[in-house]
């Protein structure tokens, strides 16, 4: 018997959920949800799922396994929230809450439901993060002394009218699109920011939100080091997020192609030479049965669908990880008000 | 019958995956048309004589030099690949879905269907997919385009959602209004060839991933070579370096071992590299 799955929100991320949970083998998506009546029709026209407009009809009404919500994030609290209640496995898109104490409530109940909860931070499905995170762990760098984490991008680029992503009250800047990307990245390769300071939420194109972030984040450890994240730079093709970490032994700068590693002295046990070795992804890239975009976004949902069946936990992207996540996120608007 | 050898055109929009620095770079090098149309220009002094290119706005330049030149360029094919994917995925996130066909389709919008507009077309689906078609064709107007692609991202994606029918209208209607042959980028070739053979649409020009470590090639290796081995089609292998971890002569050399293959799409922008890898494509394919 296969896995019935529902999407919620059919926006260009849910779209492309919705494809790859309907390709994956354990998985029959039978229903989508989602406000727009041009996207509904398409479903009718072109497949066979149930379409509805409304998620709690949705849920009542279909035996689902599982949901995948990828609506804007002022939606997700009500709807992860009555899919858990309805005893539901919740997959949901990033950023996780915009309200820390709904966060939590939901990182509860999914607990005390002993339900499979995860978060769409899909560069932890990038091997060449996965491999960064593995040299951290066996030290190669020694004592770390600084880190920055960075994303650039094309989104916004010339000045123009509202759109959702305009709208601080729904989430849409680049603190909550682009950064919490990177802030993920530091928290869960690096260490848990506790602190920001020096935070600039900068406006360049957007009338109401920010289009980048600057800040100098403090880890539990004492580490400090750089966030700088822009989606208004053009020279960029697409979204590029990089990590560069420095070390008492060498450095590493890693990014979603390259891993490039620089140290004083030779590591046998890693067959690292001193000076440059420089990695790619050809080596690190998980296989995956269906590729669309990148093969993060399907390995992450044979992640989730892999614990799904077998009645386990994720340690990747959890609720609670995300809403730590969520944490730093308030820590730099806090102190960029300051 | 296809070329052998395609010219793809990645390295001159700055797409690397193996490195965003090179892509830093390429951007750097191809900043003007005219460096592109010299390297198109050195591919046709070796006999290469097709360039597979995205919709990119920039080609739109490059095709108003070729009509400017018609004589001289009277041998050159375009395969066009449609949609530029990130062109449409940006403003999809930004505006909308209705946003975005308003943006991108203002004037046909409103001429052609007067009365309803919007509304009507979104019960027309395949006449909006037919509009889209026609818009990103309009560069190409003049210029000899044999084969007609859809990029990889929109065949993956209503592959994914299984709405095959869509498949089969683009085909119709590749063949009926520009006289073409349909062509399907994917990453997911085994699965597309079932869903193409399963609406009837025999024989189809496919082009995928297709190189010795199995990179970008779902499903793994092994069923890719099964396929290319008893299945029908007509297979344009593409990233056969695996994004620069093979070697360009054990690359096609594992090339030939599937006579099936037609052709082999690449992308480099200085002629020894060109001749180079041309050579060996004509040596073992």
């Amino acid at each position: 018997m296969k896995l019935q799955a529902g999407i919620i929100g059919l926006g260009k991320m849910g779209l492309s959920h919705a494809a790859i949970v309907s390709s994956h083998p354990s998985v029959e998506m039978v229903a989508v949800c989602d406000t727009s009546s041009i996207v509904l029709d398409a479903f009718k026209k072109f497949s066979k799922v149930n379409v509805y407009i409304d998620f709690i009809k949705m849920i009542d009404t279909e035996k689902l396994d599982f949901v995948v919500i990828a609506t804007p994030t002022r939606f997700h609290y009500k709807m992860v929230r009555y899919a858990l209640e309805k005893g539901i496995h919740s997959f949901c898109e990033k950023p996780f809450s915009l309200n820390i104490s709904e966060g939590e409530d939901l990182v509860a109940l999914a607990n005390e439901k002993k339900l499979v909860n995860q978060v769409g931070y899909h560069n932890h499905f990038i091997g060449t993060f996965r491999e960064l995170k593995r040299l951290l762990n066996a030290n190669v760098l020694g004592d770390l002394v600084h880190f920055s984490g960075e994303a650039y991008g094309p989104v916004v680029t010339k000045e123009k009218g509202r759109t959702w992503r305009s709208d601080p009250e729904e989430g849409g800047g680049c603190l909550f699109d682009y950064a919490s990307h990177v802030i993920n990245l530091i928290q869960e390769i690096i260490g848990r920011p506790v602190k920001a300071t020096g935070s600039q939420l900068k406006k360049i194109y957007s009338k109401d939100v920010e289009d980048a972030v600057y800040s100098i984040l403090t880890l539990e450890s004492g580490l400090s080091g750089v966030l700088s994240v822009n989606w208004s730079d053009e020279t960029y093709r697409k979204m590029a997020t990089s990590l560069t970490i420095l070390g008492k032994k060498g450095k590493i700068i890693c990014d979603a192609t390259e891993i490039k590693i620089y140290l004083k002295e030779a590591n046998p046990t890693e067959k690292l030479d001193k000076g440059w070795t420089i990695k790619y992804i050809t080596d690190f890239a998980i296989p995956v049965n269906f590729y669309l975009r990148g093969e993060e976004y399907s390995a992450q949902i044979d992640k989730f669908v892999d614990c799904v069946i077998r009645e386990k936990q994720t340690e990747i992207n959890t609720f609670k990880q995300a809403l730590n996540t969520d944490k730093v996120i308030e820590l730099i608007i806090l102190d960029s008000k300051k | 019958m296809m070329d052998k050898v395609l010219l793809g055109d990645n390295q001159f929009f700055a797409v690397n995956h193996m490195s965003d620095e090179k892509s830093r770079e390429q951007a750097i090098r191809f900043k003007d048309d005219a460096t592109i149309i010299r390297v198109l220009d050195q591919a046709r002094e070796i006999g290469i004589n097709t360039f597979m290119c995205t919709t990119h706005d920039r080609i739109a330049n490059i095709c108003d030099y070729l009509r400017a030149n018609s004589e001289q360029y009277r041998d050159f094919k375009i395969f066009p690949c449609l949609p530029y994917a990130h062109k449409y995925a940006n403003a999809v996130t930004e505006l909308g879905i209705v946003g975005t066909i308003k943006q991108y389709v203002p004037g046909n919008i409103f001429t052609t269907f007067a009365k309803g507009g919007i509304a009507y077309l979104s019960k027309d689906f395949i006449k909006l997919m037919e509009i889209f078609i026609d818009a990103e064709m309009k560069m190409f107007k003049g210029i000899n385009t044999p084969v007609i692609f859809i990029q990889n991202v929109l065949v993956d994606m209503i592959l994914g959602l299984k709405m095959y029918d869509v498949f089969k209208e683009y085909d119709l209607y590749i063949r009926k209004k520009y006289n073409s042959e349909p062509g399907y980028i994917t990453m997911n070739l085994p699965a597309l060839l079932d869903s193409l053979n399963s609406l009837g649409i025999e024989n189809p020009i496919i082009c995928s991933s297709i190189n010795k470590i199995g990179f970008r090639m779902s499903g793994g290796r092994d069923i890719y070579e099964k396929y290319l081995t008893e299945k029908t089609f007509r297979p344009i292998a593409m990233q056969v370096l695996a994004a620069g971890a093979l070697r360009p002569k054990e690359a096609i050399e594992y090339l030939g071992k599937f006579p099936k293959i037609e052709s082999v799409l690449f992308g480099a922008s200085s002629k020894s590299h060109i001749q180079e890898t041309k050579d060996l494509i004509e040596q073992y394919l």
